[in-house]
């Protein structure tokens, strides 16, 4: 069986950045748009890493940050300063 | 099994006889005329006949179906609390064994709901 | 000592501002001081291993809210401002908006206090913290949906009374019993409850298609506070996944306790959801996905990867789970029936899918709609149309533990109601369902104290025998302006006239009579 982590956004200025952010990291993952939110799902595991967030929005960015715009998880939580990663052992 | 509590736990049910001032509580399933999304829930006098039941009751809570001017609920097959069950239109329900919080259950043959889809 | 200017790390900052603010009692006893913390049989041997993934420290924890906050009410006060309640697709939409508000945002304030309660009970100071940032964030859910919805309130009825008609109105007994019984119990049992089987595994099903559906139908206020609040559940989601495994993690006496719990309150959560299902599928004019679409995503899929990530600790999906997986082809037309049928005794309105619905619902639930409910409700539009809009005036018999009317199908034979029933201490108890009857039967005592609002009627104990006293005196529904169909009410013609479609200057009396 197929194990999916995932994560949804608001569909905001933030999170767009964010959605490219995870597609550099994460080619694998599966971006799907719906009405007024953004959620990406990924077999298994699932990060997010400052440094790519930083070089994608040219300034500094918080990890915890990302707790004004996300929407929903499902996955175990791995954060610290410099990515947040989702996964299912 | 029984409440996992920091003491002795009982409390007394809420919907015992006695709340009821001396009536008690009846339902009434029509299967098949699943249009009445559930059984129904009556509030009766035990010494009601079996009879008044049915005429003052049950077709007055089942009028609006097309399938009730069809039904004859004395040749039904009936079932109480489960059990094959045989009414008497001139027995009280307190004697027909109809007690507090009883189901009766009434199955029409032949009658199938609006277009046979059971509603 | 050298100043250091660096900025402490995630994992320090954490330890500093939360583990570190904790103490052990040195002149009472610790069981004294927590003395909820065992009865529950659940064995805890060293707290320290409790693990926030978040590690959110209270200065941050402001900085962030007062940021969702700024946003969320920038956004109020643009959709009042530009008349936002024209905008929507159709003022159908706003029957679900009454329902939430009475059935819903109730709900975050008990989980508000449940939360600031077993926050005190635990003796360990990681899960104090999330559980003191929880209570503010349920507190702050509670109020800003009442804020969102008070713009609705100037424009639409039925809005106007939702915390007294939370603790009376019949069908809102439903989600109150539901909390309350995770409110009166131990702390444990609560998170597993409320963290672990409610957020974590079926809120998404609330908040994500439901809040989207919003957005679709042109609610702008609507769906910012709902996914304004979903920021914060995920990290209450993550608290509930932790929650489980530090518990299994602490010792193997748990997991059957656990088990247990995540059975009973799966299957309670997944009758409350029957409500959410009849908005998605009946009460959004603009349709986003279909009640079993979701379920399949947010159950069967996120569910199922959840808990095979549990199975290493001994844990298996609930009990049941197959009976809900096929239940998601019925429950929404079933309680939509249930609300259509007894519509005169709500405080929103309801009616019957236009023909593009009905066939919106054929084509999402190919094996059941035509087949089982189709027939129904053509047959009461026809009713409607010729002069006889259908109620039911008998009351419906409820489920002792979920309050629901029994209106559930057999899995196996979708024709006939899934009634159980059983007896103790001399007293008939009856049952929607095998899942209600188990949950029953491990705490009778709880159960049969059951405030179940058609017996408190017969009773009476609700201000009136008859039907409209009922409704009127006792639930504050105003007759004739909160309930009834849809087509014709003060609402419908309001809209009409918002939208030019029909000069109307009295959008005040639509003359109806229950049947």
């Amino acid at each position: 069986m197929s194990q999916l982590v995932f994560i949804a956004f608001q569909d905001n200025d933030n999170a767009r950045y964010m959605v490219d952010a995870i597609a550099t990291d994460n080619p694998d993952a599966e971006i799907q748009h719906q009405p007024a939110m953004i959620r990406v799902q990924a077999e298994k595991r699932l990060v997010i890493n400052r440094e790519t967030m930083e070089e994608v929005l040219g300034r500094e960015w918080d990890v915890q940050e990302m707790l004004v715009d996300v929407i929903s998880i499902g996955g175990n939580v791995d954060e610290d300063d410099d990515h947040f990663i989702l996964q299912w052992n | 099994m029984s409440v996992n509590a920091l003491y002795d736990y009982h409390h007394e049910s809420r919907d015992k006889v006695e709340n009821f001032h001396g009536m008690q509580l009846l339902y009434v399933y029509w299967p098949h005329h699943l249009m009445y999304c559930s059984p129904f829930a009556f509030l009766v006098a035990p010494d009601m006949t079996f009879g008044v039941l049915l005429e003052e009751v049950l077709k007055p809570a089942v009028a609006a179906h097309p399938d009730a001017s069809k039904a004859n609920f004395l040749e039904a097959g009936w079932q109480l609390n489960g059990e094959p069950f045989t009414p008497d239109v001139s027995a009280t329900l307190r004697d027909s064994g109809i007690d507090h919080k009883s189901m009766l259950t009434v199955t029409t043959q032949g009658l199938d709901g609006i277009a046979g889809s059971a509603s | 000592m050298p100043v250091n200017n660096k900025k402490l790390n995630l994992k320090d900052k954490y330890q500093y501002l939360t583990r570190d603010m904790a103490w052990e009692p040195s002149y009472q006893k610790k069981e004294d001081i927590f003395p909820n913390e065992s009865f529950e049989g659940i064995k805890i041997t060293d707290w320290s291993q409790w693990e926030d993934p978040f590690r959110l420290t209270m200065d941050a924890y402001w900085k962030y809210q007062a940021e969702k906050e700024k946003k969320l009410y920038a956004i109020f006060d643009a959709f009042a401002q530009n008349n936002g309640h024209q905008n929507i697709s159709d003022a159908r939409y706003v029957n679900a908006l009454k329902l939430f508000l009475s059935g819903v945002s109730p709900l975050e304030h008990a989980a508000y206090q449940g939360y600031a309660r077993v926050g005190r009970d635990f003796s360990g100071a990681g899960a104090r913290v999330a559980c003191q940032m929880q209570a503010i964030d349920e507190l702050r859910h509670s109020q800003t949906q009442q804020h969102a919805m008070s713009h609705y309130n100037k424009h639409f009825n039925g809005l106007h009374d939702a915390a007294h008609m939370h603790d009376r109105v019949w069908f809102l007994s439903v989600p109150k019993s539901f909390f309350d019984d995770a409110r009166t119990a131990g702390p444990f049992e609560f998170l597993t409850a409320i963290s672990f089987s409610f957020e974590y595994v079926l809120t998404n099903l609330l908040f994500v298609p439901f809040m989207s559906g919003a957005a679709y139908n042109g609610d702008m206020a609507t769906v910012t506070f709902g996914f304004s609040a979903q920021s914060d559940e995920a990290r209450h989601m993550t608290l509930g996944l932790e929650v489980i495994k530090f518990i299994l993690e602490q010792h193997e006496d748990n997991v059957p306790i656990v088990q247990r719990w995540i059975d009973k309150w799966f299957w309670r959560g997944f009758r409350l959801l029957s409500l959410v299902g009849m908005m998605m599928d009946y009460m959004l004019p603009n349709k986003v996905m279909s009640w079993a679409e979701a379920w399949e995503v947010y159950y069967e899929q996120n569910g199922g990867a959840l808990f095979k990530d549990l199975e290493r600790y001994g844990i298996r999906p609930p009990k049941y789970q197959d009976i809900a997986n096929d239940a998601k082809h019925h429950v929404s037309h079933q309680a939509w029936s249930t609300f259509y049928q007894y519509g005169h005794a709500t405080n929103f309105h309801t009616w019957m899918p236009e023909k593009d619905e009905l066939d919106w619902l054929s084509q999402k639930y190919p094996d059941t709609f035509d087949k089982y409910y189709r027939a129904r409700f053509e047959h009461w539009t026809k009713e409607h149309t010729e002069g006889r809009r259908f109620y039911n005036n008998t009351l419906p018999q409820l489920c002792q533990v979920c309050q629901i009317p029994t209106i559930f199908t057999e899995k196996d034979d979708p024709t006939m109601l899934s009634h159980r029933q059983i007896e103790h201490e001399g007293e008939r108890f009856h049952f929607c369902s095998d899942g209600c009857c188990d949950i029953f039967k491990d705490e009778p005592e709880k159960y049969v104290q059951a405030w179940l609002p058609v017996h408190q009627i017969y009773q009476g104990n609700c201000d009136g025998g008859d039907v409209e006293t009922v409704v009127s005196k006792y639930y504050h529904i105003n007759i004739g302006q909160d309930n009834f169909e849809y087509i014709g009410s003060p609402d419908h013609q309001r809209w009409l006239s918002i939208k030019g479609k029909q000069p109307d200057a009295k959008a005040g009396g639509a003359n109806q009579d229950a049947a």
